[in-house]
């Protein structure tokens, strides 16, 4: 299953068949102004799977995250080189419109980012903008929604309540709700769990696994319990680059280098 | 052993010492400030309110001796605040959100925060002088509209710098959240940014207007004053500052008596604003 690349024993990239790949990442380079953060990372990922990204802090798997939906475009001064082909198309092209790329890759972060607005209209705020929506098919839209982010019992009596007075596990639910909302092919999520209780965490690793049948989800995580639990596929990222990636159960019992061997035994990160 | 027992008690006697210095020395000055206030709220009060009487808002302004009250000057200064409010608010708040958003640590940003900054602080009769060889020397005659132009002048610095200031102060993820659903950047800065820097925003318009409302210089060269009820902006403007001035330095005691009216009503009509401001813009319930 593993392929070693004859160059470097130390990587250890499983590929995943094309038919399969909903995102491939091809010999991606990213720079903050003159700093390589990303090193030529070669990497796929599945369609209507969940993989994981782990490594150590400042390892470069949120950065890799952010070249996906292009969001570092928003930072003069950082860019990325190489391909990132999602069903065949170079989203790191110029000629790529950014708002609709960001309508078709949601994104949820690591602190919950509720709109001051009410719960209904944070989850009808991005469907407006690309759909002309009746009252009732937003209502059933919104529903819907909430009930995919596992938050709709919670919140159902209150929709037209500020989404700023809801639980930090709850509020992060909603930003859930609100990315599904536009029904995005991927689903990206930063440290989504990282403010938020164990209880609240386990609520939306819940919906994290639901949620692939619908959307292709990339995770990035500190919790290697997380990784475990919730994803397909595993990336273990060190100084900017992709070290292993495969199967997650074969990442946590079988690792193939010495590094990450390392790191989910504890012995650094 | 005890030695060393000692000098630690002694630091921590001295250190509590210290620390209720420090907060009576907080406390005075806090009260020095509030006593100096509530003078000049009580002499404001109890003098003002015996010139307060219904000829002031239906009369103009009277020749010395004769009945009158301040009817024109406050129809005049409201026409003149609201039109220096609208230019002040538009461009202040694009201004500011320019500089915080889009402006960013360029050369040219930092020179217009820069000029945006001595503008802040300029007297406010040298905005007068300009805006009279703008626009009433070259029209040979004081206008209400030059007045208006002049107090928005002093107004857009403020709203420009507090719009800038509490739009900086939202989180990067608020606005990479909202672009992240595929809104463009400056929709997002319209229906989040603003509306969650809303109260702040809103503060700053209030002390902008609470600065231009009482602002004298700059209207005695723009505006002057009207001694005729008038609603023509194109012509000199009665407005309560320069009545109050004129008013408050004469001889004769109806006039100081309006003078101080005026000024009550200047006081009145801040704080209003500033109340009904805050419960328009409170923040949506945490409930």
């Amino acid at each position: 299953m593993n392929t070693m690349k004859a160059e470097n024993l130390d990587v250890s990239i499983a590929p995943i068949p094309a038919d399969l790949t909903k995102i491939a990442v091809k010999n991606l380079d990213f720079f903050y102004d003159k700093t390589k953060t990303l090193k030529s990372v070669s990497v796929a990922f599945a369609r209507n799977q969940v993989t994981a990204l782990i490594g150590p802090s400042g390892c470069g798997k949120s950065t890799l995250l952010r070249t996906l939906n292009r969001m570092y475009a928003l930072y003069p001064g950082q860019r990325a080189e190489g391909e990132i082909l999602m069903d065949g198309e170079n989203l790191l092209s110029p000629r790529m419109d950014l708002a609709k790329l960001r309508s078709r890759i949601g994104m949820v972060f690591q602190k919950p980012t509720p709109f001051p607005m009410s719960v209904y209209d944070n989850v009808a705020f991005g469907v407006r903008l690309y759909e002309n929506l009746s009252k009732s098919e937003m209502d059933e839209r919104v529903e819907e929604s909430l009930r995919r982010a596992a938050l709709w019992d919670e919140v159902k009596d209150k929709l037209h309540a500020s989404g700023l007075g809801l639980s930090g596990g709850q509020q992060q639910r909603l930003c859930v709700a609100r990315g599904v909302a536009v029904r995005p092919e991927v689903l990206l999520l930063d440290e989504p769990t990282s403010a938020l209780d164990p209880i609240s965490s386990a609520r939306l690793e819940e919906t994290v696994s639901q949620l692939k049948t619908d959307h292709t989800i990339v995770i990035v995580t500190h919790n290697l319990g997380q990784a475990a639990r919730i994803s397909d596929y595993t990336g273990f990222m060190y100084l900017g680059e992709m070290v292993e990636f495969g199967p997650t159960d074969q990442i946590f019992t079988r690792p193939a280098t010495p590094r990450t061997s390392d790191y989910i035994t504890g012995r650094f990160g | 052993m005890t030695g060393a027992a000692k000098t630690s008690e002694a630091r921590v006697v001295r250190r509590r010492i210290t620390n209720i210095a420090f907060q009576a020395f907080c406390i005075l000055v806090t009260a020095i400030a509030l006593i100096a206030l509530a003078a000049i709220l009580w002499s404001l009060l109890t003098q003002g309110i015996g010139g307060l009487d219904l000829a002031v808002f239906t009369l103009s302004t009277p020749a010395p001796g004769s009945p009158g009250g301040l009817a024109n000057a406050i129809v005049g200064s409201i026409m003149m605040c609201v039109l220096a409010m609208i230019i002040a608010v538009v461009m202040g708040i694009l201004a500011g959100t320019w500089l915080a958003e889009y402006a960013g640590g360029s050369r040219y940003g930092s020179v217009v925060r820069f000029i945006n900054d001595v503008l802040l602080s300029a007297p406010s009769i040298l905005v007068g002088l300009f805006v009279y060889t703008l626009l009433v020397a070259p029209f040979r005659g004081f206008s209400g509209l030059a007045g208006a132009v002049a107090l928005a002048l002093i107004a857009i610095p403020v709203i420009t710098r507090t719009t800038e200031d509490v739009l900086s102060l939202q989180p990067k993820t608020l606005r990479e959240a909202g672009v992240a659903l595929g809104a463009p950047y400056s929709f997002v800065i319209r229906t989040v940014l603003w509306r969650s820097a809303g109260a702040g925003m809103i503060t700053g318009g209030l002390l902008a207007f609470a600065r231009i409302s009482g602002e004298t210089a700059p209207l005695l060269f723009t505006a002057l004053n009207n001694q005729f009820f008038s609603v023509d902006l194109t012509k000199p403007t009665a407005n309560l500052p320069v009545v109050i001035f004129q008013y408050a330095l004469s001889a004769y005691d109806d006039w100081r008596r309006l003078a101080w009216a005026g000024a009550l009503l200047i006081a009145a009509a801040v704080l209003g604003v500033t109340i009904l401001a805050r419960a328009v813009a409170k923040e949506p319930s945490r409930s």
